[in-house]
């Protein structure tokens, strides 16, 4: 059944879901629970399913994943908050040194279902530490698997199929688009959950992007055509792994592209992509690989956040210049 | 090798030890909670046998070890003993070559023994790296603690098979899983319980100090065991808390008692104790079991730069092993003919650690890339393939010739 709703509501129906169908589901995290979530993603969930699935936790990040893992181990999938991606870093240890690893550590024998749940990225007047992209950081490990989605539909099946994997999810959500409406449809059967999208067919450059960007990349694509630039658009939707058969075969038929995401430019995700695609496809690129991102600077205060974000004029005049060559 | 000679293994003395530090704890409160065999300026800690080995009646706690049998007694002596036994081979292992490190054990055999024993099957434990005496009260065979110090791999046992998960390096992150474990055995509404060990070194840590708040708020079946040796590698206890550490309970709101970390059967009662209380829903409890490392921290380790040799001769009078010999042959509980078969089975278990040690092959080249994922992962199966490629083009080198 097929209803528009946003993307925090699409999530928020997700979750209900994954609560509904199966008991090990829970949900854990700040403010979770009576109010809902910050961003209301968990509204009502507590309400219905009680506390001890939808459970508020203390104010300890290292706490929430640590606890989880236990209860992962315990045979729980817990799918647990991060209030806001600036605050990830008192649980990266326990990220990267017992999630990440325990599976392989245990030579296959346990598994860890866990999703982390970060709302993240700039774009909304927030103070500091609430705007950050810090998906690369992530993408480093080994152990991980890094989505966002760009929409309310992929929003909802990623989550689903994010809840499902046995392996740990870092699920980062797009917050600017948390009010963004889109169809979703609560039976279709998605597709795999680390394929790439291509949401705009072109033929003259490929733009890749995942999470908050997509919507951007869309509108850079619109605006070219006014150009007469005909803009392949490719929503990556997946960090680690990253769909580099899908970008591969993009930049086969438009021989240019360019990377674009929130996250500093330095080390992100699309060095990655320009040195793999390079690779893949030395002999049909007609311009290096560009990238479109945030500044090597700390996110910069409100004030400044436009200046610093990609937006359509910063993507289009790379495209631009990847056209010159 | 003797009985006596096992118990006696501590590290060579070394002359010309500058380090000022002794084992003294100095303290300015006593909490009611932890009434024991304690005295004067030193905080009260539970003991039911003396370092002579007289049994002292203890009025809260004897109660969890009434029903103890000379049988019981002398299976806690033989799992010390054996436990040791094993540890020495390792250290001697690795002084062969055959590990690249070992943490020993030596002297915490009575903490991890009794509370070790403690324990029901469906009870699960989170250690550290030097769990080695709880590993054997749980049945996990001895060898398979060492591949991870041999190299071969990284855990390597089944954390499930025996309810014991696997060695955690980054100290303290355990106390979280296990009180995530608990807060699952309470939605499961199990009574099993949960043991976390860790070390005085981990109680600075943030994790830890989560883990208390965690297990609290949500009355968690936990027991934190934490064995004070004194020692975080060079670090005294002083250098972590300016409190006995098992007074940091009493902050959290769950209680905290400090037991003689080298008397078996304190340790078995203060767990039981402790562990009965988190299946009445009573929630989490901090004991501390004030011990001795009396070797080093680990072979890399070298502990004559920073304690001196007065502090570890008056913990080897205080030696646990030799502490329950004495009470069982002046009880009557164990003959001479005990203590042979022990030596011998004792050092039947070293021959077959070392043997197994030895035989112990290198992992096959691709074990780089199993078990990285449960559902695989692109990357992954890209960077095996050319792997194997790398790897084959060797081959193809080797039959051209």
């Amino acid at each position: 059944m097929a209803e528009k709703m946003a993307l925090a509501k699409a999530i928020n129906e997700s979750l209900r879901r994954a609560l509904d169908a199966d008991p090990k589901v829970v949900v854990m995290g700040e403010d979770v629970g009576k109010l809902g979530g910050v961003f209301r993603v968990t509204d009502g969930l507590q309400k219905d399913f009680g506390e001890s699935r939808v459970i508020d936790t203390p104010l300890a990040e290292s706490g929430i994943v640590g606890t989880a893992i236990g209860l992962a181990l315990r045979g729980y999938r817990p799918v647990v908050e991060i209030q806001f991606d600036g605050f990830v870093f008192p649980a990266y240890d326990q990220i990267v040194t017992q999630l990440a690893k325990m599976h392989a550590r245990a030579l296959g024998k346990v598994k860890m279902p866990v999703v982390v749940r970060i709302p993240y990225g700039g774009g909304i007047g927030a103070v500091e530490h609430h705007s950050e992209s810090p998906e690369a950081l992530f993408a480093h490990v080994a152990g991980l698997k890094i989505v966002s989605p760009s929409n309310a539909s992929d929003a909802y099946w990623m989550m689903q199929q994010a809840i499902q994997s046995d392996d740990p999810v870092i699920f980062f959500e797009p917050k600017r688009r948390y009010w963004d409406k889109g169809e979703v449809d609560t039976e279709a059967i998605p597709g795999p959950l680390h394929k790439a999208k291509v949401v705009r067919e072109g033929t003259d450059l490929t733009l890749a992007a995942y999470g908050p960007m997509v919507k951007l990349c869309q509108e850079v694509a619109d605006a070219a055509a006014e150009e007469g630039r005909n803009l392949e658009v490719l929503d990556l939707r997946s960090v680690s792994p990253i769909d580099f058969d899908a970008v591969q075969a993009s930049v086969e038929k438009t021989r240019r592209l360019v990377v674009v995401h929130e996250a500093p430019v330095f080390f992100g995700s699309g060095a990655e992509i320009a040195a793999r695609i390079t690779e893949r496809c030395f002999y049909h690129l007609e311009a290096p690989v560009l990238r479109v991102g945030g500044y090597h600077a700390p996110y910069p205060p409100a004030r400044l956040e436009e200046s610093y974000l990609p937006d359509l004029d910063r993507v289009l005049d790379a495209v631009d210049r990847s056209l010159a060559y | 090798m003797t009985v006596e000679s096992t118990a006696a293994r501590t590290p060579r003395r070394s002359a010309g030890n500058k380090a000022g530090t002794t084992g003294t704890k100095r303290t300015t409160s006593t909490t009611k909670k932890a009434a024991g065999a304690g005295k004067s300026a030193e905080p009260a800690l539970v003991q039911l046998l003396t370092p002579e080995g007289k049994r002292v009646k203890n009025a809260e706690f004897d109660q969890y070890v009434a029903d103890i049998t000379a049988e019981d007694l002398r299976g806690l002596y033989r799992d010390m003993v054996l436990t040791r036994r094993f540890d020495a081979e390792a250290t001697a292992l690795q002084r062969q070559g055959e590990l690249g490190l070992w943490a020993s054990l030596l002297g915490q055999e009575a903490a991890q023994i009794g509370s070790g024993r403690a324990l029901r099957d469906d009870d699960y434990v989170f250690p550290t790296y030097r769990e080695h005496g709880v590993a054997w009260c749980r049945g996990v065979d001895p060898t398979n603690l060492l591949g991870m110090f041999r190299g071969v791999n990284n855990g390597g046992w089944d954390p499930n098979g025996n309810n014991f998960h696997l060695y955690t390096i980054v100290i303290g992150s355990q106390t979280l899983h296990a009180t995530g474990y608990a807060m699952g055995i309470t939605k499961d509404g199990a009574d099993s319980a949960v043991i976390a060990y860790f070390g005085d070194g981990a109680s600075s840590q943030g994790d830890v100090a989560e883990a208390f708040t965690f297990s609290a708020v949500y009355n968690a079946p936990v027991v934190f065991f934490c064995q004070n040796n004194q020692w975080a590698i060079s670090e005294p206890t002083e250098k972590q808390s300016r409190v006995p550490l098992y007074q940091r309970a009493q902050g959290y709101g769950f209680p905290g008692v400090r037991v003689d970390g080298n008397d078996v059967l304190a340790n078995l009662a203060v767990t039981k104790w402790a562990l009965e209380r988190a299946r009445a829903g009573e929630g989490p409890t901090l004991v501390e079991a004030f011990t001795y490392r009396m070797g080093a921290h680990t072979t890399s380790d070298d502990p004559t730069r920073y304690r001196t040799d007065d502090e570890r001769l008056a913990w080897e009078a205080k030696d646990p092993i030799l502490r329950l010999r004495r009470h069982l042959e002046a009880s009557g509980h164990a003959d001479e003919g005990f203590f042979a078969e022990l030596e011998t089975e004792s050092e039947a278990l070293g021959k077959r650690v070392r043997e197994a040690v030895r035989a112990m092959p290198d992992p096959d080249h691709f074990a780089i890339f199993e078990n990285v994922y449960a559902d695989g992962h692109a990357l992954v199966d890209e960077e095996r393939a050319q792997f194997a490629a790398y790897q084959a083009s060797f081959a193809d080198e080797d039959g051209g010739k």
